[in-house]
Order: C-alpha cells, then structure tokens, then sequence
C-alpha cells in the first residue's frame, strides 16, 4: 500500500491568512505539501455549500484561514465566516463525519510561522484520520449530500444573513435576539432541515416509503411524514408509485424553497 | 528563520521597468486597448467591441489558454522540476500552450506572454510563479497590452505557496505545482471578461470637526482648488486646543498659535463654515456621498466626493481617582490650563502632577502617550512663571472658569469639602521656589522635541517619581494641604509629601458620539473607541471605505504637530481622486440577477459598504463603485442569486474539484 498523501484545500482570505502563507514563504518555514490553496477575496466568500459539495467529492480536509476577529479587510466579513463555521461543523456532526476534517483559523498576515503551523498540525490530524470514508460508505455520501442540500436551503441561509443582525441590531421591531436563543433557533433549524434534506438525498436515490424512510433516516415514522408533508408542499418531494396501500416517495428537481 | 525578501535583484528589478516600457508601436497604435487605464474616455471599454484584429478569439466558444511557468531563476527551479510542469500544463484541457520563463517578469518573461497571446490566439492566460497579490497587477497590464481584458488572467502561486516551503522534496513540490497549474487553469477556463466602472468624482469634501486637524485638512484641500464643507459642533473653530494655555516648544499662546488657522479657514472662499452642526445622514460611496448637514435644527443636503473625520477626542474624568472631585485643588491637565489660560491659578508651590490616572490598565488599557510631554510643559510652565503665579492677589483657592462650559458643569458637580475660606490660602508668597513632583509609571516622551522638555525638567529639579499600578499613591486633604502618600521603589519605604495642588494627567478619550457617526459613515472603531484606520502601519489615515479618511485625536491620541501632519496627509490623499475626476472601480463585484431575487434583503443587511440597494422593482441592486468584492452577500443570499464575479461558485467548485481529482 502506497502511503497516504491526503488531498487538502485550505481556503485563505486574500488579505490575511494569504498573506500570511506568503510571509511563510518568504521566511522559508516549511510545512507539508498537501495543501492545496484557493485564494477568495474573504473567508466570508467561502459559502458552506462549497465546503460540503468538496467535501462530498472527496476532499479529506478543508481549511478556511480569514482575518482574526476585528481586523477583516472587509470590517466584518469574519464574524460571518464564524457563524457560518458554527453551521458547518453541526452539520458535519450530523452526517457523522470525522469532526477535525474541517477547521477554521484566523491568521494574520503577519503570521507566517503560525501558517505553517496550522498546515502542519492540519495535515497530521488528516494524515492520522486516513482517507475519507465518503466514497466508500454509501450512506456517508448520502449524508454529506444532505449537507450540501442543507446548505443551500432557504431558512439555513436566511437565518445566518440574519443572525448577526438579529443579535446586535434587533429584528424589525428593534427586538435584540439574545445570543442562546439564536444559537438554539439555528441549532433547531440546522437540525430540522437536515432531516427533510436526508429524505430528500435518500428518495432522490431511490423511491422510497415513509417506513422506509424512518428506518434509514433513524426517525419515528410520525416525524418523517411531517417533513414528507413540509417537503411535498415545496414541490421538492413527489409519488413515484403506489404500492399496495404505501406510497413510495421521489425526490422532484423542479421544487423549491 | 528570519524573513528574508526574495528573489533576487535580476526578478525584481525589470518588474519595476515595465509599467515604463512602451509595448511597440506598431502594435499599440491600431488597439483600442481594451480596458486599460490610460486609454482615452472616448474610447468604448467594452471588450466585445474590440477589434476584428485582437487575437483574443472571445466570441468563439474555444478556450484557449496560455500557462506560463517561471523558474524565477533557481527560486521555484531549484526545488520544483519546472519543464515538468510545463509539459504537464500542456496535456490539460483548453490549454493550447504552454512554455517555461527564467523570470516571467522580467522583460523578456512578459514579452514572450505578449507575443505567445497574439501568436497561439490566446484568450486566457495564466501564470505560475510568485504571488498574486504582489505581481498580478504586472501580468494583467501585460495581458491588457496584448489586447486580452484583464480579468481573463490567473495565477497559480508556485513560489510562496511551494517551492520556499517545501524545499527538501522536489517531487512532492513538483506534484504540487502540477496540481496548482491545473486548478488555476480550471478556474481561468471559465474566467469572463468584466469591464471596469468608470464613475465620476464629485470635487468637493466634506470635513468632519474644526480642530486642528480638520482645519489643516480643509484648508489644504481647499488650496488645491476643491470645496470644502467644514462641519464644527460647536460655537467656534479650534476644537480641543481652545482650552489650552500654551503649546510646547511655541512660544505665543495656544489660542495666538492656532489663529491663523481659524481665520485662513472662515476666509477661504473654497471653505463653507458650518457652525453648530452635526452630519446627520451619509449615503453613497467614494466620488458620490450625499451628506445631510443640520445647523440648529434646519438641514442642508450637500453632494460631496471625499469625507475627512476629524472629530477629535475628550478628556478623561477622573471620578473617583486621587479625591478627584472631592478636592478643589485636585484638577485635570486641561483643567488646569484653563486656569493658567485665564489667570486663575491660585497661589501654589508644591504641585504633584501625577500621570496614567485611568490609563495603561485601568480604566482604559492605551497609553495617551502625549500626557507625560504636557505635564512637563505644565510644571515647567509653573517654574517660568511662578512669580506670576504667587504674586497675585487673593489666590488661593480654585476659580472656575465658567467661560468652558463644558468644564464649569463638571465643576459644578463637586462636593466642596474645603470651607468658604479657601484652604488656607498661604498669606503672601511662599519662601522658596516651586517643588514640582511628576509621578509617573514611566515616562513616554517620545521624539524630539519632547524629550526637550524632558530634559529642561530634569536641569529645574522637577521630581519624577516613579509609581507601579500595584501601588498606587493617595491624595486625601491634610489641614490645609493635599497629602500625596506613595511607595518610594528605590528606598521601599512609604513617603508622604504636601501639595497645594495635584494635577492628573488623563488620557484622551473618544467621544461618545464617535459610535453613532461611525454607524452613519460605516468605518470601524477601534476597541478603545477611537476610529480605526484600514492598515495600521501602512495605510494610517485610510478607512477601508475608499474615499473616507481620519485625522488627528479621533484616531488616538496625538500632539498637535501629528494632527497637523495627518489632516494634511488626509487632504493629500482625498484630493487624489478629486484630482483625478473619476475612479475605476475593480470589476470584482457581486452581482444580483433579478429574476431570481425576491427581494429578502438579506444581502443589503449584509454588505459592510451599503453597497447594496433595493430597487422600485423591489429586488437588489448593487452599486458598482461601492462594492469591494469580499462576497459575503453572495454566500448568504438565501436565494443564491448573487454572483460573485471572478470568484463564482462555479470557478472555486472547478478549482477544489480538480484539486481532488489527482493526476488525470
């Protein structure tokens, strides 16, 4: 067996965490060369449907580097990129994936050393991990997929455009959300359409009933046909066929939020 | 390992020739030269009209790609087997060809990408060497006077991000670079040609506060032939030097110093005055802002191109530190040069000055760092003029200068422990000189020409004793006279020594309606309050919004001679754009399609530059000249209708997935 040499993408902030893997450079610390870098022009760009969608095509860790805390090129592109990692790592605990194949980290340009330290503790903590599973572990894939799908719903993405907001500047009524309520309404969300997503994900495979469904989903059965309602109502869910008194449910591509 | 700067002379130096070198003639006349600053207005910079003659075939479909990989000398070619990666580069799809440079950037690197652009019919290309955000600017222009739209470059960064990291395994760093050719080349296969935003600069600025360092700044602006809107809140010009007495090293008065300021200003033609007012409203971006300014309640709507902040700090109050309040003769710097200003200092000959009262860790964590050099201004001020001070009748006692009234107020508020009598004014002068004592945690009297002073002190016998922040020194009225009880550090033991007046040396504060001026201009503050610049060292007196700029103490502490310097710098750096009538705005930019948005508005909350607005139509639209292309909107619109061009969705997905996919 050839060694594992993991695939890793670390995805730096053009203004810091790149100019910090630079500074890297430019002082010759080395670090391992499994990283591949993608330059955005925020950590704040990065949207967490990217990081699941690479995820799900095998990537066996994702680093997103932006700005420490208040010192965002963009003023405040990072507390974003924080909430949005909040989300990402709830959903990477609910696919079941190993939790340290993603990692966020502020660094500085000026933090050439510590880049090459991070690199090279991120790539261990891979290389200890070995390989991802998701391409072989069907339900894995099937989950991740339902990260993606998460990802990408319209109450996810509102609720963080929303959040800080919500948080500092009050909602329309000028009502400020407190900070755990807000956490427990994402965490609700976050929890909610995962499940309408897996549904989703498993039914696009293959047409399934609700027992079905539950089963794999490991739902009571009640719940699922809640979401196959919520689902069914936004076009996203049909009847494939009939089968006896069980209908067995697909997954639509022309529905919507 | 200490930083060093690479490469070497022969790479960097032919970079800095080429902004300078003309491309040949023969080649430059025909081209309109596409999207290119120095180009005429007249000229169209749509890049579908260039020229049948452009050899960028962008209306056909085919990609053609053209990669350059550069040895930069032995500094990628050392440590990375660079024909390798070229005849690798060469296998991947739409690349049509691809060659290796000793130095792209040299002259004869960027020559061979110019010719090899018209030669081979390119119509992407990229380069794989240093680092894009030194010399992506370079590759673009050379791109440009090949006729090819800038935005279709990209660049893979092989010497920062691999050879200079990874020098003990070429195979591995070779590998690398083959697979950050091929994610760039992913990425420049669906690259779109975008046309930069022209937008005109509306030649007028709008200056924030008349102290002096919003007089300096309006002033210089103004004698560059620009209008000037100078917003004062108050009465009169001057801002915080009116309170003072002297300045350091000057030898007239503070007020006399900063007259010529206040009357060049009231009467330059260029410069409205706006007295008793506050901004009440900014929209827009740089060239375009419309300002609200409200003069005792009747509001004037003014359009200008550039905003200067210059609104100054407070003084820190003291309450509750050394009987502050509690004590008449226990005052702040400023108030006691309102004193000294008005001739009302009463008769005294033991001082205690005693410095960093609420600062370095107390209350507030900074160093005000000009406190120390005005101490000693003042106990010197004391020496020089001590028998002005003593002889005067029927001092004694701490008048109040109701003539600041923000100062009377605060006065007003204390208990008046000391009888009607005064505390035992010292009938007739004292014998002896003055006894100055200066406590300090250290001295900060940075530069020149405070350290002056700090020397005249040390030649006059003022005290400086030193205190920690552990063991504090205490004030409380003995008989007639302040006790100032301190730990002596080099004999460690309590002493106690007898003032008739202790000064406190506070910091400089932000105001407190820094924030909600902050909120309308949407810059940051720092997290003392005060504005904060957009690079520290680099870029002192920008905002990260273009076209808004800070000076003197509304960005932290500074002496009059720094708040002069910023606020002419500020003037220097918003005249540039006034100058120059126009900006072009970087085509990375977000983008709405409006037959997706539903008009959540979620982005418009989102976007630190409000440069996203809703329309009539009720869907988002983005202001081409204020978006600075960070896309934040873009990765939280629920609807996913905004696009950020040059970094689509797409072109990151094709980056990472061909990342992942290994050697083909």
């Amino acid at each position: 067996m050839t060694e594992f040499k993991p695939k890793i993408i670390g995805f730096l902030c053009n203004w810091c965490s790149y100019a910090g893997a630079d500074l890297a450079g430019v002082s010759r610390y080395q670090y391992p060369p499994d990283i591949r870098i993608i330059r955005v022009m925020c950590s704040a760009r990065i949207d967490p449907m990217i990081i699941f969608t690479l995820f799900k095509e095998g990537a066996d860790g994702i680093l997103v580097g932006g700005c420490h805390l208040g010192d965002c090129h963009y003023i405040s592109g990072n507390y974003h990129t924080e909430k949005r990692a909040y989300v990402i790592e709830k959903l990477i605990e609910k696919t079941g994936m190993e939790p340290e194949r993603f990692r966020l980290e502020w660094i500085s340009a000026s933090e050439g050393e510590r880049f090459s330290k991070v690199v090279g503790e991120f790539t261990e903590t891979i290389r200890g991990l070995g390989p991802s599973k998701v391409k072989e572990d069907p339900e894995l894939e099937t989950k991740i997929g339902a990260a993606v799908g998460t990802t990408l719903s319209f109450r996810i993405r509102a609720l963080l455009g929303h959040e800080i907001q919500m948080a500092e500047g009050g909602n329309v009524y000028g009502e400020k959300v407190a900070e755990e309520e807000l956490q427990k309404i994402v965490d609700q969300a976050v929890e909610v359409e995962f499940r309408r997503n897996h549904i989703l994900e498993i039914a696009s495979s293959k047409p399934s009933s609700a027992k079905e469904l539950s089963q794999v989903v490991g739902i009571p059965p009640d719940e699922v046909v809640n979401h196959i309602a919520t689902l069914r109502q936004k076009n996203l869910l049909g009847i494939d066929h009939i089968d006896g008194m069980t209908p067995f449910y697909v997954a639509l591509l022309a529905g919507g939020d | 390992m200490e930083p060093e700067e690479q490469p070497p002379a022969a790479s960097e130096e032919p970079t800095e020739e080429v902004p300078e070198t003309p491309a040949q003639p023969e080649e430059k006349v025909p081209e309109a030269q596409p999207g290119t600053e120095e180009q005429p207005p007249e000229t169209p910079t749509e890049t579908e009209d260039q020229p049948p003659e452009t050899p960028a075939t962008l209306d056909s479909d085919e990609v053609r790609i053209g990669a350059f990989i550069c040895h930069c000398g032995t500094n990628i070619g050392g440590f990375v087997d660079v024909p390798a990666v070229v005849e690798y580069a060469k296998t991947l799809p739409n690349v049509v060809y691809a060659t290796d440079n000793l130095y792209s950037c040299a002259e004869d690197g960027l020559a061979s990408i110019r010719d090899a652009i018209k030669e081979h019919k390119l119509n992407r290309v990229i380069v794989a060497s240093c680092t894009p955000r030194t010399h992506a600017p370079l590759f673009q222009s050379v791109c440009e006077e090949a006729g090819l739209n800038k935005y279709l470059f990209e660049f893979a960064n092989i010497r920062e991000q691999c050879s200079w990291v990874h020098m003990k395994e070429k195979e591995e760093a070779t590998q690398k670079a083959k697979d950050l050719v091929r994610s760039a080349i992913s990425k420049a296969a669906l690259l779109v040609p975008q046309e930069e935003m022209r937008v005109d600069v509306v030649p007028r600025s709008l200056v924030i506060g008349g102290g002096v360092a919003g007089l300096s700044a309006a002033l210089s602006v103004a004698r560059q032939g620009f209008d000037v809107h100078l917003v004062e809140k108050e009465a009169e010009l001057g801002g915080f030097v009116r309170n003072l007495n002297s300045l350091s090293l000057a030898v007239k008065s503070a007020a006399e110093t900063i007259k010529p300021l206040i009357d060049d200003a009231m009467s330059h033609e260029n410069i409205t005055v706006h007295l008793n007012s506050q901004v009440e409203q900014v929209n827009g971006f740089i060239g375009n802002f419309d300002t609200t300014i409200v003069t005792d309640g009747s509001s004037k709507e003014v359009k200008v191109g550039t905003i200067i902040v210059a609104t100054g700090a407070l003084e820190y109050i003291p309450e509750g530190f050394y009987g502050y309040g509690m004590y008449d003769n226990v005052v702040t710097l400023t108030e006691f040069e309102i004193l000294a200003k008005n001739h009302k200092l009463p008769k005294i000959q033991n001082v205690a000055f005693i410095q960093c009262v609420g600062s370095k860790g107390q209350d507030k964590s900074y160093c005000s760092r000009i406190c120390c050099g005005v101490s000693i201004k003042n106990a010197l001020y004391i020496m020089e003029n001590y028998a002005d001070i003593v002889g005067e009748e029927g001092g004694g006692r701490v008048e109040v200068d109701v003539s600041v009234p923000e100062i009377s107020s605060r006065r007003r508020r204390r208990r008046r422990i000391t009888s009607a009598e005064g505390p035992g004014a010292p009938g007739g002068a004292p014998s002896g000189g003055p006894e100055i004592t200066i406590f300090n945690r250290d001295v900060v009297t940075y530069g020149a020409e405070h350290e002056i002073y700090y020397n005249k002190a040390r030649e006059k016998r003022i005290r400086f004793v030193r205190y920690s922040l552990e063991n504090l020194p205490k004030v409380k009225l003995e008989g007639e006279k302040l006790a100032v009880s301190y730990f002596h550090q080099t004999l460690k033991t309590d002493r106690k020594l007898l003032a008739d007046m202790v000064v406190l040396a506070t910091p400089l504060v932000a105001p407190p309606d820094a924030s909600e001026l902050s909120k309308k201009l949407k810059v940051p503050l720092g997290q003392d309050g005060f504005f904060l610049e957009a690079h520290m060292k680099l870029r002192p007196i920008d905002f990260a919004t273009d076209g808004i700029f800070v000076c003197g103490t509304a960005r932290g502490p500074a002496d009059i001679t720094e708040s002069v310097a910023q606020g002419l710098g500020c003037a220097s750096r918003a005249a540039i754009p006034m100058a120059r009538g126009f900006i072009q705005a970087e085509a990375i930019l977000a983008q709405v399609d409006p037959t997706i948005c539903t008009g959540c508005g979620t982005c418009v909350e989102n976007c630190p530059y409000g440069a996203i607005r809703m329309t009539d139509e009720g869907t988002a639209e983005v202001l081409a000249a204020a978006c600075k292309g960070c896309g934040c909107c873009g990765a939280t619109c629920p609807e996913k209708a905004i696009t950020m061009m040059n970094y689509t969705d797409e072109q990151l997905l094709a980056q990472g997935r061909s990342i992942l996919e290994g050697v083909p």
